[in-house]
């Protein structure tokens, strides 16, 4: 019955992230903290569940007409470059390194959103 | 002002051009390296740097993370860091939230949904640093 969990933990990260805000952000320490997943397979995890969600979500924000493309091509050709990088240099560092690293992320993602929550 | 000055001036300069490769550089290398959390560098640049509306902001941030989020996929799973059982089972609960929250946005109050969801960061980020 443990996949009901995962289940839980997944409509939990997709509400906050259908609401606009990260998902992702929300779902990987649910799934290390509350579930006890290795960090690497939480960062896999939400990587594929967000691919899922986003292709349905993409698909009607297009026939919304919400979508703009121009000048975000820049964005995605380094972001794509570095996402490499990035993930290669992930499987030389043990979770419990990237667990930390992403404790710090969150926190410093928390006061960015801190201030704008009340600057509104 | 920002969005109509974006609307009829649509090729952007140089400097622009240097701060989306590298905040595009930096999206890329959080999003692989967490495997997540690029978007919500996206969305704020976005809108800053572009003057995108806050609703086109966050569906193209979609679009922007898609590539980034699906290479960095390929990798984790060359490395073997996924399982089946536990992507199919938490997939279908992010896209049943997702409808959730997408419903949600229309009836919640915003602002104190965004204050809970900064105190779960907070809470996260530091269960998991200690």
């Amino acid at each position: 019955m443990q996949w009901i969990w995962f289940v839980l933990a997944g409509i939990m990260g997709g509400f906050f992230g259908g609401m606009g805000m990260g998902g992702g952000t929300l779902l990987i320490p649910i799934l290390s903290i509350f579930l006890g997943v290795e960090q690497k397979l939480c960062q896999g995890l939400n990587l594929m569940s967000f691919l899922v969600m986003a292709i349905i979500s993409i698909l009607i924000h297009h026939k919304n007409g919400l979508l703009k493309i121009r000048n975000t091509q820049i964005i995605i050709i380094f972001g794509v470059i570095f996402a490499i990088f990035g993930s290669v240099l992930m499987t030389f560092l043990p979770s419990k390194i990237l667990k930390f690293c992403f404790g710090i992320f969150l926190c410093l993602l928390s006061a960015f959103e801190f201030v704008k929550v009340f600057k509104k | 002002m920002k969005e109509r000055d974006f609307e009829t001036f649509e090729k952007i300069n140089i400097k622009k051009k240097i701060v989306l490769a590298l905040c595009g550089a930096l999206i890329g290398f959080v999003n692989g390296f967490f495997g997540g959390g690029g978007g919500m560098i996206c969305v704020p640049l976005l809108e800053g740097v572009l003057g995108f509306k806050n609703k086109v902001a966050h569906a193209t941030t979609l679009l922007v993370i898609f590539p980034i989020s699906l290479v960095s996929a390929a990798v984790y799973l060359l490395n073997g860091d996924l399982e089946f059982l536990s992507f199919a089972t938490t997939a279908t609960g992010v896209v049943v939230g997702g409808i959730f929250g997408a419903f949600a946005l229309k009836v919640l109050p915003e602002k104190i949904v965004r204050i809970l969801f900064v105190g779960l960061m907070i809470y996260g980020g530091i269960r998991l640093m200690i």
